[in-house]
């Protein structure tokens, strides 16, 4: 193989594990603090 | 020293780190801190794979693919660095039973255990093409891959211990001696290559210098403080979301109770 194709593959995986990571933390922080605000907002 | 400094300097200390132990006062900084600590990673980070990818030249020996280091030493710092984060919060959550000691703990299990994945899978990648295998059973591999064991194993009893209530969110004791436990690992990863035969050569980033030449090593630095305050931005953002479930938690609990 050319050695080219090792190196890509090596930054997809890292930059595919990376998203994934800031992604799933992202979203489950958003969740998370609107949930706990329309709950404080809750009469 | 006599006795009542030492004392005093003590407490003042435990004043110092429990400041922050309201919720409240973290949150305040940490809201505005999540933001720049991820946007500058990121910046440093493309910037420091960029330059690795095209500005520098291929090594005389390993080809092209000595641009796998711009990602794999951040990946392989971040791992141990974080399960080092894990043992200091375990020693700070059962020593000085500081609330949020284990919620950090249990925030930085989740970036510790990809980094260290992610270090596994581009050292195989890059010891293809290098050594003419993708695995070798030696000191630096296994101690890595056991690393990552030990990652799984402290996210199985963090998540396990949180469904049972403990720690407001956090981790329970049993968790935090296991993470200060899994600590003897990082001092046997970082002298595995001087102690054992290894396929993986030894250390060229000491105290004491470099023995990678200037010409390829600049961007390194760029990726690793990228990489690290990508890192800081991801902690805080798990932080937060605990912080903000056990709100959630605490006032469903007071609405059930009427």
């Amino acid at each position: 193989m050319h050695q080219w194709t090792f190196v890509i593959a090596a930054y997809a995986v890292t930059l595919l594990g990376t998203a994934a990571v800031s992604l799933i933390s992202w979203r489950a922080m958003h969740r998370a603090e609107a949930q706990a605000e329309t709950l404080a907002n809750r009469p | 020293m006599p006795y009542w400094p030492c004392r005093a300097r003590a407490a003042k200390d435990a004043a110092l780190m429990h400041r922050f132990a309201n919720p409240a006062r973290f949150l305040k900084i940490a809201r505005p801190l999540t933001g720049w600590l991820f946007w500058s990673g990121l910046v440093l980070l493309l910037a420091g794979c960029t330059c690795g990818l095209f500005v520098t030249p291929a090594d005389y020996l390993q080809g092209q693919t000595v641009r796998i280091l711009y990602i794999h030493v951040p990946a392989a710092w971040l791992g141990m660095a974080g399960w080092t984060g894990i043992a200091v919060s375990a020693l700070m959550q059962l020593v000085w039973r500081h609330p949020l000691a284990a919620v950090a703990g249990r925030a930085i299990a989740a970036p510790g255990a990809l980094f260290t994945a992610i270090c596994l899978a581009t050292g195989s990648i890059w010891g293809r093409p290098t050594w003419g295998t993708w695995w070798e059973w030696d000191g630096r591999m296994t101690s890595m891959l056991v690393l990552l064991f030990l990652y799984l194993g402290y996210i199985a009893l963090a998540n396990a211990s949180a469904r049972q209530g403990a720690g407001q969110g956090g981790v329970s004791n049993v968790t935090a001696i296991f993470g200060l436990v899994g600590a003897i690992n990082i001092p046997i990863i970082n002298r595995s290559v001087v102690w054992w035969n290894s396929l993986h050569q030894g250390p060229s980033i000491t105290l004491r210098g470099s023995s990678i030449d200037m010409a390829l090593l600049w961007p390194l630095g760029l990726t690793l403080l990228g990489f690290s305050l990508w890192f800081g931005a991801i902690v805080l953002m798990r932080m937060r979301a605990i912080l903000a479930q056990n709100k959630v938690e605490a006032r469903m609990q007071r609405l059930a109770r009427g």
